[in-house]
């Protein structure tokens, strides 16, 4: 006991407390370090570096069609197009580069709002349901299983009728429908933190039930928060896509790439690319997440399986 | 068994009343349901008469129970393109073909994802094992109305080979059944091939082998039936995800069933018909989620007297 105390006063300097932080973010610049490199790689390209630097690759403005009319429905370069028009244009004579490289910055903002709204509310009841259990769990349980049994598209296309589509109902829906599913992954795993011994202990040393959750417990889910956002990235991005595709997503002229396979669907035996380009992006993309997530929950999470 | 029979119906049950607040609410949130409902070129009368059967001059709390009573007399509110039928009755009439279709993709998802899962495993950190890991995670990746919008191009539009939507003979489910069963192929070979590494590694695996039964009688005997468990729990999920991606897979092949009613309806404003098809669909998930538990407890004592 007598080796406690010196290192107990120790803390209480601002050096000695921003030791393990630096040792943390060391940890974690190991970890980056040794991150698979395919996925990012591909991340990056199709995904990071267009979104932050979209004005400057990209050729054109994605709502402006440079050429005007005439330039409309120019196939790809290899398909008999021009230089001008790498990938081609769509049916007003955009340039279909530009409107995937800016299509990039509407699935980042969906994922990004969708995951950190769904993660706040799920990871809260998920801790709060795992930590007080009885009457406090089944009662969110119960709003769990509601959650889950309503089919999300459905779900998307009453409220687009009832609202006008946008992109307050595209976050809404994801919203709806990931947050129980935090909440479940998150519950389980409060209830298996919650069995140790330093949780009892921290209680009986005098901790609130709010400290305990906030230091002791959600440290712990840490990993499972971390595989399960990723993984979800992919999802999001497909779930915005399919909305959109129907209509009840994002709307024109928004360059969201289900939109745009949505604009290529009705001229597809004219002109092929503008249906396969988002395609392909969205599929890259959702194909990076789902390889980096998988990597991810081998290396911190294993028990987490994913469908 | 019968008390945790009875508990998971009342969850059940609890769950499809909270979905009704829901669908209802959702009617509500923006004022007047009944230009929801009616939409721009409605004339008074219509208005007049829709506010009476809806019972809008009543309170909040009143109208919901007008609502909850018509459901449970079975009426699903009116459907203004199907005027004769109603909103229940069109979804009852197309239902047959989403199921259908959505029988025919899982089963190709069986058929695909079991062996192409227990190959995997076996021939685990091969080539065969790295293909199968790609082609798996690809089809989780692609967006399913893309896939089915190329393989349209390329085999119907361009070589020809399938006709490009609708339904009439075997030819007209292989495109649709393929895109709405890419996830779930996908889905299913990963399961089992992460369940089969398990099994493999058990001990009665070992001792099977030693008793010298031979190989594929270990696999596709002895470890599958075993292995097979894990996947079964996540049916009420594929199941949920196929009834989804139903609506974009039949809105891009235009098939007759929900999903292709779904698109359609959200098109004419028919808002009661989406309202009840959400109402319908919710119930069928939670059916399907209360015979997989049913089923699981019933195939595995821990839960049942856990």
């Amino acid at each position: 006991m007598a080796t406690e105390t010196p290192i107990s006063t120790e803390t209480t300097s601002p050096w000695a407390r921003a030791l393990p932080t630096a040792v943390r973010a060391v940890r974690l610049a190991r970890r980056i370090g040794d991150l698979p490199k395919f996925p990012l790689f591909l991340l990056l390209i199709v995904l990071v570096i267009p979104a932050i630097f979209a004005e400057v690759i990209a050729p054109y403005d994605p709502l402006e069609a440079p050429g005007g009319i005439r330039a409309r429905l120019q196939p790809p370069v290899f398909a008999g197009g021009t230089w001008d028009h790498i990938l081609g244009t769509d049916k007003t004579g955009r340039d279909m580069l530009s409107r995937i490289i800016y299509g990039s910055r509407v699935s980042i903002t969906i994922s990004v709002i969708g995951i950190g709204i769904a993660g706040s509310i799920g990871i809260t009841l998920g801790v709060i349901s795992g930590y007080f259990g009885g009457r406090v769990d089944s009662a969110i349980m119960r709003l769990v299983d509601v959650s889950l049994s309503i089919p999300p598209v459905l779900l998307a296309l009453s409220l687009a009728t009832a609202l006008e589509p946008s992109f307050r109902t595209v976050i809404l829906v994801v919203c709806f429908l990931l947050w129980s599913i935090y909440c479940r992954q998150v519950r389980g795993d409060t209830l298996a933190v919650r069995q140790r011994d330093y949780i009892a202990r921290a209680r009986v040393s005098g901790a609130s039930h709010i400290r305990i959750m906030l230091k002791h417990i959600l440290p712990n889910i840490t990993n499972t928060v971390i595989v399960l956002a990723t993984l979800q990235v992919g999802f999001i991005i497909l779930l915005e896509a399919g909305l959109s595709f129907l209509g009840v997503g994002l709307s024109r002229p928004t360059p969201a790439w289900g939109l745009m396979v949505a604009d290529g669907r009705e001229i597809i035996i004219r002109a092929w690319w503008v249906a396969l380009w988002p395609g392909l992006a969205i599929m890259m993309t959702v194909f990076g997440f789902n390889l980096l997530g998988d990597w991810l929950r081998d290396r911190l999470d294993p028990r987490l399986r994913q469908l | 068994m019968q008390r945790y029979i009875l508990i998971r119906f009342t969850q059940g049950l609890f769950a499809l009343w909270v979905v009704t607040i829901i669908v209802f609410g959702i009617s509500r949130v923006t004022g007047d349901p009944a230009t929801i409902i009616l939409g721009m070129d409605a004339t008074a009368q219509d208005y007049e008469n829709l506010r009476i059967r809806l019972g809008l001059d009543k309170p909040v709390v009143v109208q919901y129970g007008i609502y909850i009573g018509n459901v449970l007399r079975g009426d699903l509110g009116e459907s203004l393109k199907f005027p004769e039928l109603g909103a229940g009755g069109a979804v009852l009439k197309r239902l047959p073909a989403t199921i259908y279709l959505a029988g025919v993709s899982l089963l190709l998802a069986t058929v695909i994802g079991i062996p192409l899962g227990v190959v995997s495993a076996v021939k685990r950190d091969t080539a065969v094992d790295t293909s199968a890991k790609v082609f798996a995670l690809l089809g989780q990746s692609v967006p399913n109305f893309w896939l089915g919008l190329m393989m349209m191009w390329l085999f119907a539009v361009n070589l020809g080979w399938l006709p490009t939507s609708g339904t009439g003979g075997v030819k007209h489910f292989i495109m649709p059944a393929i895109t709405l069963g890419s996830f779930q192929i996908a889905a299913i070979t990963r399961l089992v091939r992460s369940s089969m590494l398990e099994t493999l590694d058990s001990e009665y695996v070992k001792l099977a082998r030693i008793k010298g039964i031979p190989e594929w009688k270990v696999l596709w005997k002895h470890c599958l039936r075993n292995a097979a468990l894990t996947p079964l729990t996540y049916f009420g999920v594929i199941a949920a995800i196929t009834l989804t991606g139903s609506v974009t897979t039949e809105t891009v092949f235009n098939w007759p069933g929900t999903g292709l009613l779904a698109f359609q309806s959200v098109l004419s404003r028919d808002f009661e018909l989406i309202q009840a098809l959400v109402l319908v669909f919710s119930g069928l998930f939670i059916l399907s989620s209360f015979a997989v538990d049913i089923l699981y407890a019933y195939l595995d004592p821990r839960i049942r007297y856990g």
